[in-house]
């Protein structure tokens, strides 16, 4: 299929791009971008096999990546499954996502990984990417093979959902994947802070007398892997940042001239724990929402460039996960569907500009993975995201793609949606 | 004036003006239990169910005692006896009790916000019976209760609360009735069992209990779990109790007509001295217990109606 997308503005951040520009589209890949392409495209199209959109209005970008998502499949496909997951994505304007090993069984081996390629293939929706545990069964004491994974087509390592405890299998596995290649993504919690708590340790917690998790959960091992990394020359990517410490801890590490990235989600920059007074367990995520302080701290980080990326750690669960007491319910938040406009909010209150937004949700994530995309220039990847700014909508979970309803967004109004994506030249999702 | 809420969740939803009609009503049954024939037909027909997911004897038999010298039906369901064990969730045992038409359901869970769950699902009234660390909206009626006829008043009483706040549901009702009500709240205790930014409550903390019951007209003393000791919160039951116990030598900081108050069950010799808590001049934990009866009587009441 050939198509070609006029009159909307492109925002490439890989090449300083914002501008009204026509773009190409042919087998798969990026052909051509410049002005007026209808016209030199008609002449030489007799057949009239180029599909034209006109985009007018609309704001185009490179295809978005969601580098933390959870799929659920293998083991838990009541909750999600690779091809629910991935319309998911498409849905939510994200044209390739990673997703975690906390399957069952965890994605700890060759096998696994190959399930999750074929059925994404199979889905033929959104570019799937398995991350690999970093220990067997995610149990935290002995390391998978990163070399047969890496081969098997795994894109980073994690244990996330816990953290690796044993600081000396920390370094062995940081060390070991630096020399492949393999970013290594940390799930920061020391579980001996945060035990048996259900949400952020403060006044909240406090007056609904729920068990805290401190926030110095999250920043001592943060600090920990900083550390690490840095004694042993390697690159550590920080999942899920929630709070200030860590924003801190981050920023002094990047301005040290460490190999740390780090990224944070929607529901970090939006919402706060006093969210959580109506014990709706839709609010019940890890790590948990923090205060309001945290909050400012990590829009700044995102302003200055610490928080590199926004990742929505995609939780979606079943019914029977959710609908109990808040003490039993499960982490986390349906988010694919809701990224983007949550993130696109960052715009209007000026934190990020349009370039800055795009370069943690496509670029940045690309260059993290290693993945060749994340860019609009001529010979890459035709996965496009396109982005209706003014498109007014309210989130509704039973319209959700995911199998996971559970948002604590259901029924907010938002601005600005993804209209069409775009992925290898083929439109896999058409909301206009 | 006319009760209108449908639950009982927590005192920190209830007004000045709804504490004090709760108050006022359950003074005015006080005297029903004392009759020869404890009983007036005030909830006749009307059916209660006490959910009980927490072991309970205090709480419980007091609920079901206040039902029944209202005539209405009480059920006792707890969760050894029930469907729980079989792993019903607590959203399907309400609506199957719901659907058997009760007009109140008492309930007590080990998860905060339990009550809460219920209170949105189903359409009858839910008290709530303690639910977590969280709320215990009639222990804390019932402290006031006793408070109120001992002092004649709150605003201006120096209140002190002492031992594990971190882990009492007791101490945050009393702390948001008796700051209503106008009251002092000060609170002591290990700074282990003094959970974060509890001073945004409104109250003032002591790391020594000395300094809180000082000048103090009534001492609440909380129960310690003695499961805590395992979680490292405290070293061992014989520092708490030099520490942090109410005794002869400290109590004498305290005004001289000072009340003591104890939610139940006691330790003795832990957080209390036995002479203490058995001393007729300063305790006032059976009569708490007598007051309980009527303040849930008052609740039961109130909330089916008979305010109109």
């Amino acid at each position: 299929m050939k198509l070609l997308l006029t009159g909307a503005k492109l925002i490439d951040p890989s090449q300083n791009v914002e501008s009204r520009l026509d773009i190409f589209l042919e087998n798969g890949k990026i052909a051509k971008v410049g002005t007026n392409l209808a016209k030199a495209t008609k002449s030489k199209d007799s057949e009239k096999i180029t599909k034209v959109i006109d985009l007018s209005g609309m704001i185009l970008v490179p295809g978005l990546i969601d580098m933390h998502t959870h799929l659920r499949e293998p083991g838990y496909e009541y909750k999600e499954t690779i091809a629910s997951g991935a319309a998911a994505a498409v849905a939510g304007g994200f044209t390739s996502i990673a997703c975690m090993p906390n399957s069952n069984p965890i994605n700890d081996n060759r096998s696994i990984t190959e399930f999750i390629r074929r059925k994404a293939t199979e889905a033929a929706l959104a570019n799937v990417y398995p991350v690999g545990a970093i220990s067997k069964n995610s149990e935290g004491s002995q390391l998978t093979e990163f070399w047969d994974l890496k081969e098997a087509g795994i894109v980073a390592l994690s244990d996330d959902g816990k953290p690796v405890m044993n600081a000396g299998l920390m370094r062995r596995a940081m060390e070991y994947a630096y020399s492949l290649q393999l970013p290594i993504i940390s799930h920061c919690e020391d579980t001996n802070l945060s035990a048996d708590g259900l949400m952020n340790e403060g006044y909240y917690s406090t007056i609904l007398g729920l068990n805290g998790i401190p926030s110095i959960a999250e920043e001592a091992m943060v600090a920990r892997d900083i550390l690490i990394a840095e004694f042993t020359k390697t690159s550590i990517h920080i999942a899920h940042v929630s709070t200030a410490g860590s924003v801190r801890l981050i920023r002094d590490a990047k301005e040290r001239g460490l190999k740390v990235t780090a990224e944070t989600a929607p529901h970090y920059f939006t919402l706060t724990d006093e969210s959580l007074q109506s014990y709706d367990v839709n609010y019940k995520m890890y790590p948990p929402l923090r205060s309001e302080d945290d909050v400012k701290a990590i829009k700044e980080g995102l302003a200055d460039g610490t928080i590199d990326v926004i990742a929505c750690d995609h939780a979606p669960h079943g019914r029977t996960d959710k609908e109990v007491e808040f003490e039993y319910a499960a982490n986390g938040i349906s988010g694919l569907e809701t990224s983007l406009p949550l993130s696109m909010d960052l715009i209007k209150n000026k934190t990020l500009n349009w370039k800055e937004l795009i370069t943690k949700m496509s670029l940045n994530p690309a260059r993290i993975l290693n993945l060749p995309k994340g860019t609009l220039q001529t010979g890459a990847d035709a996965d496009v995201t396109v982005i209706d700014p003014l498109f007014n909508w309210t989130v509704d979970v039973q319209a959700f793609r995911s199998r996971g309803k559970n948002s604590p967004f259901n029924g907010r109004q938002m601005q600005g949606k993804a209209i069409l994506t775009i992925v290898g030249g083929e439109i896999k999702y058409d909301g206009r | 004036m006319k009760f209108e809420r449908k639950d009982i969740l927590g005192i920190q939803d209830l007004s000045v003006n709804e504490i004090n009609l709760i108050l006022e009503t359950a003074e005015s049954f006080l005297e029903i239990s004392t009759r020869p024939i404890k009983k007036v037909p005030a909830l006749r027909g009307k059916t209660i169910i006490n959910l009980f997911y927490e072991a309970s004897t205090r709480t419980r038999t007091s609920f079901e005692i206040a039902g029944k010298r209202l005539s209405a039906d009480t059920i006792n369901i707890s969760s050894s006896t029930s469907s729980v064990v079989k792993g019903e969730t607590l959203i399907d045992t309400a609506r199957n009790l719901e659907a058997m038409n009760p007009d109140v359901i008492v309930i007590r869970h080990s998860a905060a916000g339990a009550p809460h769950l219920l209170a949105r699902l189903v359409k009858q009234s839910i008290i709530n019976a303690g639910d977590g660390a969280h709320e215990h909206p009639t222990q804390a009626l019932l402290d006031m209760m006793t408070i109120k006829e001992h002092k004649g008043k709150f605003s201006g009483l120096k209140v002190a609360i002492i031992g594990d706040i971190e882990h009492s549901r007791v101490a945050r009702s009393n702390i948001y009735g008796l700051s209503k009500m106008g009251a002092n709240v000060v609170l002591a205790g290990p700074a282990t069992m003094l959970p974060r930014d509890i001073e945004q409550m409104g109250v003032k903390v002591f790391p020594h209990v000395e300094d809180a019951i000082t000048k103090a007209d009534v001492v609440m003393m909380l129960r310690i779990q003695l499961e805590r000791q395992k979680q490292n919160i405290f070293p061992s039951l014989r520092e708490y109790s030099q520490r942090f116990s109410l005794n002869r030598n400290n109590i004498t900081l305290a005004k001289k007509d000072v009340i003591v108050m104890h939610p139940g069950p006691i330790n003795r010799g832990v957080e209390i001295s036995p002479d203490i808590a058995d001393d007729p001049s300063f305790s006032v934990i059976l009569d708490q217990v007598n007051k309980g009866i009527a303040v849930r009587m008052a609740l039961l009441y109130l909330l089916t109606g008979g305010s109109e």
